[in-house]
């Protein structure tokens, strides 16, 4: 798999397109169903009138940011503040590289690929930095430091997490973990291992900036957080890496977890894409239920709780590992 | 107007802020499918004055529910939104606040004035009275008006109907069997104060 190619980077490129339509296509999805999940969660029918059960929303609200005139604020820097929405999607392409949807739809297969995806996606972090730098706003700069303490606060429980599963493997590579699962629940690691998923799972919503945890877009304080003065595209293009994010943490939960693309008969992407699916369900709904968390409670949570369980759990599941 | 004694209160600047042409103006039917899209996707400004702000947090609720026509997401930054919902009383002292939000708004851009007060004054205009600007239109351009006191929520749906109209030339939702869509007279019956000049 390692050795340079013709068919290496035929299949390289190949997986690039595919997975950028992939995002776009997701990112479309998820907005209409975030849309339909708060209606139904709120008894509302949500987006209903443009195309069958409002499916075309997306497509609707897509034209419209494409076509929103750009704002630059006068004193902003020209060259970060449109570099920092770019820089957000940017590495998003090639963190859904090495995700296994499934034996055969791998763009690449590294023995590293974890690790890319957790050092890949630090880059989110500094993109919002920019962005709040840049804007010469007040409320912007401080989205940008309440997301910038938060993601660092986040990582460290998540790598614990994701850590007490690789030493339960004995390697990184995605496509192995999920290798090394059963199809029937019980045989995935969340069996196995439930702490981790739950640190995991609630990092996750620390990481992506997803309510109860959106502290750096907190509307009620500040306005719209970092992307407050990113109008049309620049805008979109940080939703579209948030919920690209989101697709993301969601796909390495099910890989790491949920036994990725087996399941009890007829192994195959659909259930990769089934249980990610369900997961970002879930994670629509905690956001739709929950109120903001205030900033002291979500690092206390992060310190008091989730850092030290991680660190227990990983040290029992070397214990563990050794003993057996 | 009449009631606005000029020589001791000075007068607001109204807004200067125009639209930009489009860089690379659309061929015909394209622009009218991107005004199409736009007009489905018309995201408010979280923006309340006074008691109309009520009826249209009530319009986001699940009654009558907006997001049917995607127009459910308020911004609350003017840098995101597309329509500026003056819901409400606007005062001398709120004025230059709110023509500020208006020139932070990015074309296209729309204004309704919601509710009497925005309209005219409403109930605050009369004799003597110095602290309210009678009409948001005296310092921003309005697209639409909605009259009522405050209007009811299906008024504002309407209001943002004819938004899209606006935008597209035509009424995209279809008018609900049995009702007469005589805009003009239903108005003035249903608000005996309002004179209708505006509606
Ligand atoms: S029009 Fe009536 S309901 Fe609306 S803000 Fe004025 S007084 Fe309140």
């Amino acid at each position: 798999m390692n050795e340079f190619s013709l068919w290496t980077v035929f299949t390289l490129v190949v997986g690039l397109v595919a997975i950028l339509a992939f995002i776009a296509g997701n990112a479309m999805a998820l907005v209409w169903m975030e849309r339909k999940v708060a209606g139904f969660i709120q008894r509302r029918p949500g987006p209903n009138q443009l195309g069958p059960a409002g499916v075309l929303q997306s497509v609707a609200d897509a034209v419209k940011l494409l076509f929103k005139q750009i704002l630059k604020p006068s004193n902003a820097d020209s060259i970060i503040f449109f570099l920092a929405p770019i820089l957000s999607f940017f590495p998003v392409a090639l963190l859904f590289m090495p995700l296994p949807f499934s034996p055969f739809f791998t763009a690449y297969s590294p023995n590293l690929g974890l690790l890319l995806i957790l050092a890949f996606s630090g880059i989110n972090v500094l993109a919002v930095l920019l962005a709040g730098w840049s804007s010469n706003n007040k409320y912007s700069l401080y989205g940008a430091a309440r997301g910038v303490s938060q993601s660092v606060a986040y990582e460290i429980p998540l790598l614990l997490a994701v850590l007490a599963i690789a030493f339960q493997h004995g390697t990184l590579n995605l496509s192995e973990i999920v290798e090394q699962q059963g199809g029937w629940p019980w045989q995935w690691n969340v069996f196995t291992q439930p702490l981790a998923f739950l640190i995991y799972f609630i990092s996750i919503f620390g990481e992506t900036n997803r309510s109860p945890f959106d502290l750096p877009e907190a509307e009620s304080e500040l306005t719209a957080g970092f992307h407050t003065e990113y109008s049309g595209m620049g805008f979109a293009l940080f939703f579209l890496a948030e919920y690209a994010n989101m697709v993301l943490v969601c796909c390495v939960a099910t890989a790491l977890f949920l036994g990725g693309w087996k399941g009890p008969f007829l192994d195959g992407f659909w259930w990769f894409l089934a249980k990610a699916y369900g997961l970002l369900f879930i994670m629509m709904w905690v956001r739709w239920t929950y109120p903001r968390a205030r900033f002291d409670m979500l690092l206390n949570l992060n310190w008091k709780w989730l850092l030290p369980l991680g660190a227990l759990n990983l040290l029992a599941t070397a214990f563990v590992m050794k003993l057996f | 107007m009449a009631a606005q004694d000029q020589t001791l209160i000075p007068p607001i600047a109204p807004t200067t802020g125009t639209v930009d042409k489009p860089v690379v103006p659309l061929p015909g039917v394209a622009d009218w499918l991107v005004n199409f899209c736009r007009s489905y996707s018309i995201w408010p400004m979280t923006f309340g004055l006074a008691c109309c702000a009520i009826e249209m947090m009530g319009v986001g609720m699940a009654r009558f529910d907006m997001s049917r026509f995607g127009a459910e997401v308020f911004r609350p930054s003017p840098r995101q939104a597309d329509l500026m919902i003056v819901a409400g009383t606007v005062s001398r002292k709120l004025a230059p606040a709110i023509v500020r939000l208006y020139e932070q708004l990015p074309a296209p851009r729309y204004v309704m004035a919601m509710g009497n007060c925005a309209i005219s004054g409403g109930p605050f205009a009369f004799k003597d009275q110095y602290g309210i600007v009678l009409g948001v239109d005296t310092i921003l351009p309005v697209d639409v008006y909605v009259p009522g006191c405050p209007p009811r929520p299906e008024a504002l749906l309407e209001g943002i109907f004819q938004v899209q109209r606006k935008l597209t030339g035509r009424r995209l939702v279809a008018v609900p069997a049995g009702l007469d869509l005589n805009m003009e007279q239903d108005t003035v019956r249903n608000n005996p104060g309002n004179t209708g000049e505006k509606a």
